[in-house]
């Protein structure tokens, strides 16, 4: 399985990470080998079989709906890069307009 | 007395006994870390002055009484992906370089309400991915058996600090063998207990599904010790299991195999088995049969699968894990970005190292549009195959003995240039994962250029107890725990 360069921009993209051209270039051929590996998965007939996602076989884990104690807005924000009056501070996302 | 050359319970036995304080305790363990650290470099972060007034308060309150707790003044190296409340946790990467946890894992908090006594913070691969800690954002650790040689990975700096006398013991995670692996490679016992034995709460996610904490110890008892005190159900990690905890000193009780059936499986003595390695799991094997073990050749037949279904599963998950760190609400924030999407963009650029965005890459392109069917979904249903093959195979055994790895430990840069390789060399700790089964890894001989190789015994789940019992049997007639490093 080769993928290409375009292909790895495209993944870093939805990953949100941005890569040097070096960095593009090694994953590149370094996916590829990964995803030759991986495609001998393929020779194990998987017709009829369930996946996996957990093996402890759970479904949904309740517990009652009552008020505890939890951790404090102040001890929240503490490692936050930026924050003010315990709200996280992040760059501006909407855009200004023009008035109608 | 040399107190760091003592075992965790030798040395809970003289501490409950009013022997030793735990000022004595942590003045000891001071000297020894002074004196090796600097070669072998396990700690990313030791706590030093926090942890001597920690030891003087618990002295005091324990003025003419000496009822103690379990992990009571108990000197431990915790890895440093477990948060610990007040105490940098920084997973080896530059993205959390500065993260002080606001509360503790689940597995912390049991140990500080003993009183146990927190060393330091040892080293890893970053975020746990990796077999050798050359992944740390701060530098690898060394093997103690010889510096020119990785301790494994990823909790390597607990298994070095463990080898090295640098701590009575630690705790370390295991995703694909990151406690097993290390362990082997520098000759100390590493267990890996069943998915759900202990609370994940606070354990910083790689890959959820296969992530475990378990001990890493100088010897058996230790291991039955420590697992003792962090097993159990928590409300706080849905995937905790409710089932009881036996009394796992109990295990070490009878010192035989006795009406014991261990599966020997012909996948895991296949070409490419270091000779050294092979020879000394045979000579185990036989030993185990000479304590009244009944050893039956088994088959499990999608070992050959472990591998890549792993890569497809542990990536996917992390992918999707690791997009928490996006410069917002804790970790490192890069400077000088236009917008949101630069911010993240940047930050996940500047703050990870290339094995973790390897990773992140591989994991994202598994899951996107058009290849989800084909490699994750694909990759969930080999995982039933191979879970099915210990169900066959525990038809008819009670536990599986394997080598833990290909190979004893290997020289610095041997494998990192080659991902793939690095990858190759964790099929025999992947399977367990996977199957969510316990297993042990513990010294079993050294090889020619006197490197610890490691013996693997694999249980039922929740039978941690009769893989500690059969594991204690053979330590007890062997003699490889008595031979120690010399660090030079």
């Amino acid at each position: 399985m080769n993928i290409t360069k375009q292909e790895v921009e495209k993944v870093a993209k939805l990953a949100r990470l941005e890569l040097t051209e070096s960095e593009k270039a090694a994953f590149t051929k370094q996916l590829s080998q990964i995803l030759t590996h991986v495609e001998t998965l393929k020779q194990y007939d998987t017709t009829g079989v369930e996946p996996t996602a957990t093996v402890l076989g759970q479904a949904n884990v309740f517990r009652p709906d009552e008020a505890r104690p939890s951790l404090p807005v102040e001890r929240a924000v503490v490692n936050a890069p930026e924050s003010a009056d315990g709200f996280f501070v992040v760059p501006k996302i909407i855009e200004d307009r023009q008035p109608l | 007395m040399s107190i760091h050359k003592l075992t965790l319970y030798e040395l809970h036995k003289k501490f409950t006994a009013g022997e030793v304080t735990a000022t004595e305790i942590v003045r000891a363990y001071g000297l020894r870390i002074g004196q090796v650290e600097s070669k072998v470099k396990a700690y990313i972060t030791q706590t030093k002055d926090s942890v001597v007034t920690q030891a003087s308060a618990l002295d005091a309150s324990l003025k003419g009484w000496r009822k103690t707790a379990p992990m009571m003044g108990m000197p431990l190296a915790i890895k440093d992906n477990i948060c610990t409340e007040g105490v940098t946790t920084t997973c080896a990467s530059r993205m959390l370089g500065n993260f002080v946890p606001p509360y503790d894992a689940t597995v912390i908090a049991k140990l500080r309400e003993e009183g146990y006594l927190l060393l330091g913070k040892t080293n890893l691969d970053e975020f746990a991915m990796g077999s050798s800690t050359e992944n740390s954002a701060f530098g690898p650790s060394r093997n103690p058996w010889n510096l020119h040689c990785v301790p494994g990975g990823s909790s390597g700096g607990s298994a070095a600090a463990v080898a090295a006398d640098e701590c009575a013991a630690a705790l370390g995670s295991d995703t694909g063998g990151s406690i097993r692996q290390p362990a082997a490679f520098c000759g100390v016992v590493g267990l890996k207990p069943t998915y759900g034995r202990v609370s994940r709460y606070g354990l910083i996610a790689f890959a959820s599904s296969l992530d475990q904490i378990g001990p890493i110890t100088k010897d058996v008892t230790d291991a039955a010790f420590l697992l003792g005190a962090i097993a159990g159900h928590d409300p706080l990690d849905s995937t905790s299991a409710d089932v009881p905890v036996p009394d796992y000193m109990k295990a070490l009780k009878k010192k035989d195999l006795k009406r014991l059936k261990v599966g020997v499986p012909a996948e895991f003595f296949a070409e490419g088995l270091d000779p050294d390695v092979e020879q000394a799991v045979r000579a185990a094997i036989e030993e185990l049969k000479a304590l009244g073990g009944t050893i039956k050749e088994i088959q499990l037949p999608r070992t050959d699968a472990a591998v890549a279904t792993y890569y497809v599963i542990a990536t996917a998950e992390a992918s999707s894990n690791l997009a928490r760190y996006d410069g917002v609400k804790f970790g490192l924030r890069a400077k000088e970005t236009k917008d949101l999407l630069d911010l993240y963009m940047k930050t996940r650029q500047e703050g990870f190292g290339p094995e973790v965005k390897r990773r992140i890459m591989l994991g994202t392109y598994v899951l996107s549009a058009g290849y989800y069917d084909a490699y994750y979904g694909k990759a969930q249903a080999v995982r039933t195959l191979i879970r099915q093959d210990f169900d066959v195979a525990f038809h008819d055994v009670d536990l599986i003995v394997t080598p833990v790895t290909p190979t004893p430990a290997f020289q610095f840069g041997a494998k990192s240039e080659d991902p793939l390789q690095m990858y190759l060399s964790d099929i025999f700790t992947i399977s367990v994962n996977l199957a969510g089964v316990p297993a042990i890894s513990l010294p079993c001989g050294f090889s020619q250029t006197g490197l610890p190789i490691g013996l693997q015994l694999i249980g039922r789940p929740f039978e941690e107890d009769t893989l500690l019992r059969a594991a204690y049997a053979y330590e007890q007639s062997t003699q490889w725990r008595t031979k120690k490093p010399v660090i030079r």
